[in-house]
């Protein structure tokens, strides 16, 4: 099951099925924004995860503004320069500006980590739903499919498909988001089998509403909450394995300033130049640690047992 | 016992002809013709249809499927189109690094892991938990490739103590990257642990022994150590995943001979037969694994055989 930064391996049950199945996590129904927030604020973790984010995102906006240079084009004179006013962190070894290629970065990395995301969530929520409310053949073809594609071991699938699609932006999200499908699938199935049981799902089956709307108005929105923390860690996940794609030359290709890529090419100029290394590294590091942090923090603050 | 073993068996039959069909469909699936992306842009025509004949795709997909299964069942992975030598071949003279590898990150991930975690539990809430912990997240937000490259520039650059990479430095040649691999899964091991020892340290049954004046180690290895075991060997478990994927990445940092090396390798020259087979090979050593964990708990845990 584990896909690097899903922490869920700490609330997994005992794993009796080929993989782990995802214990239901006893996390409260998602109670207002409001309350929410107000937890998540007092919560460190959570708080350092949001702050590296929003610094992130402040970067990508006003960087640009004052730090003028065009993250792609080469100027070869320009190459190795060390740190200076006219770049803050140096050149790389097409003399481009490290700092802006490193802001624009973020757009790339972030993009995929929620357009994985958002793929996963898409098609991983509604089959858990569905396979663990009606149950069924359903069920049992949806759980050994869902078997089969967490038998590929973490960032193998993930390569595969990109193998089979091709490099780019687009195949990467779609490589990802595939990958990040069975955990949610997992999860929202363990939810809605011990939902689907509750005297309100009775009460309304019992009161003719179709299956349809007692899934999306009773059963979904009461399943949230776990889901919510894994996508945090889910987006960590997809970061990792995205940028890991790109170190590997078989993500988003050069000279497209995405931090995997980048930390791949600046590998060739590791003894000479370990600073190009470093910066493009640090970049992922933080923006996984803030999803990990972040969703460690809503794990705890949606948590009815630390009210 | 043996009735559980021959059950959990069974289960796991269509999970590893699920994976054997996806890693069929897998070169069905290329865009185009595959005997053409195969042999390149400068091939002949006839070179193109030798690749067609040789990889079978002359047949129709069911008989090409079937032949598939019979192959495979007698340990037939075809042919490397780039050396021309049997897959298997190909991959079982790569199959020892990685073993050395991974066992060498795993026995690092669960001494160093668990360890921490007991401490950590032990002293709650003081700076050496902090530590811990945090460092746990950092463990498990870390990018492997980034990392590695870090201690490359470190060991090796600066300090010249260790090889940057390579292995015919024997076991000084392992540290660096067993070192790598193992951090993601120490940090989960770490915060497993932690947890679950805390939740099995607030038990009655500990206070009994401490009560009843059984010694501080005794206490916390023979009585709660013994009963946080499950999650732990759960997370543990999982981690083969994560390494037998991680070794993907980790191999190509400090050029290590394996089979993730092989794969990336592989990928890049478009060489298929020996993509299928690593990841084949990758997926069902993970299976299996889990399968044998499963074992291990019933064996640990009478309950679950009856479950």
């Amino acid at each position: 099951m584990s896909i690097p930064g899903s922490g869920t391996a700490e609330s997994a049950a005992p794993a009796l099925g080929a993989t782990a199945e995802l214990a239901p996590v006893q996390l409260a129904p998602l109670a207002g924004g409001g309350r929410l927030w107000a937890r998540l604020r007092t919560h460190p973790s959570a708080i350092v995860g949001i702050g590296i984010l929003a610094f992130y995102v402040a970067a990508s906006l006003l960087v640009p503004l004052v730090l003028r240079w065009n993250p792609v084009d080469q100027s070869l004179n320009d190459a190795f320069l060390p740190a200076s006013a006219g770049h803050p962190l140096g050149t790389d070894d097409l003399g481009r500006d490290e700092l802006i290629r490193l802001v624009y970065g973020a757009r790339y990395t972030l993009s995929l980590g929620f357009g994985a995301v958002a793929i996963g969530l898409l098609v991983g929520l509604p089959l858990g739903a569905v396979s663990g409310y009606f149950g069924g053949w359903i069920d049992l073809l949806g759980q050994r499919l869902t078997d089969v594609m967490l038998a590929f071991p973490n960032i193998l699938l993930a390569l595969a498909l990109v193998a089979v699609l091709g490099v780019g932006l687009q195949n990467v999200i779609i490589s990802v988001g595939i990958t990040s499908i069975p955990i949610f699938v997992r999860l929202v199935r363990a939810s809605t089998l011990s939902i689907r049981e509750l005297p309100y799902v009775e009460a309304a089956r019992a009161l003719g509403v179709p299956a349809t709307r007692i899934l999306l108005r009773h059963v979904v929105p009461n399943a949230l909450a776990p889901v919510i923390v894994q996508a945090s860690l889910q987006l960590g996940a997809a970061i990792l394995i995205a940028a890991g794609l790109g170190f590997l030359g078989l993500g988003v290709q050069a000279p497209t300033p995405e931090w995997g890529s980048m930390l791949g090419l600046s590998r060739n100029y590791i003894f000479s130049d370990p600073n190009l290394a470093t910066f493009a590294g640090l970049a992922i590091f933080g923006a996984v640690l803030a999803f990990n942090l972040m969703g460690d923090g809503l794990r705890d603050a949606l948590d009815p047992r630390l009210k | 016992m043996l009735t559980y073993a021959a059950r959990r068996l069974l289960v796991a039959i269509p999970t590893l002809l699920g994976v054997a069909t996806v890693v069929f469909l897998l070169l069905r699936l290329l865009p185009g013709d595959p005997a053409i992306v195969i042999a390149g842009p400068t091939a002949t025509p006839e070179e193109i249809h030798n690749i067609r004949v040789q990889l079978g795709l002359t047949l129709p997909g069911w008989q090409q499927y079937l032949g598939f299964m019979v192959r495979l069942a007698h340990g037939d992975l075809g042919i490397s189109t780039r050396t021309g030598a049997p897959v298997i071949q190909e991959i079982s003279t790569r199959v020892p690094y990685t073993a050395t590898l991974a066992l060498a990150s795993l026995v690092l991930a669960i001494a160093l892991g668990v360890a921490a975690g007991i401490l950590a539990a032990r002293r709650r809430n003081t700076a050496a938990d902090v530590a811990i912990s945090g460092g746990a997240v950092f463990g498990v937000s870390m990018p492997t490739y980034w990392l590695g490259l870090m201690l490359i520039v470190v060991f090796a650059v600066r300090l010249r103590v260790l090889p940057a990479a390579g292995t015919d430095r024997g076991i000084e040649s392992l540290v660096l990257p067993a070192v790598t691999l193992a951090l993601f899964s120490m940090g989960l091991v770490a915060r497993q642990t932690r947890s679950a020892m805390l939740e099995v340290l607030g038990q009655d049954f500990v206070r009994t022994a401490r009560a009843k004046g059984a010694g501080r180690a005794a206490v916390l290895l023979r009585h709660a150590l013994r009963n946080a075991l499950l999650p732990i060997l759960t997370t543990i478990g999982l981690q083969f995943g994560t390494l037998l994927g991680g070794a993907v990445l980790t191999e190509t940092v400090f050029a290590w001979p394996g089979i993730g090396r092989l794969l990336v390798d592989s990928i890049g020259a478009r060489d298929y037969p020996v993509v299928q087979g690593v990841v084949l090979l990758l997926s069902v050593s993970f299976i299996v694994i889990n399968l044998l964990t499963d074992l291990l708990y019933a064996y640990v845990d009478p309950r679950i055989r009856y479950g």
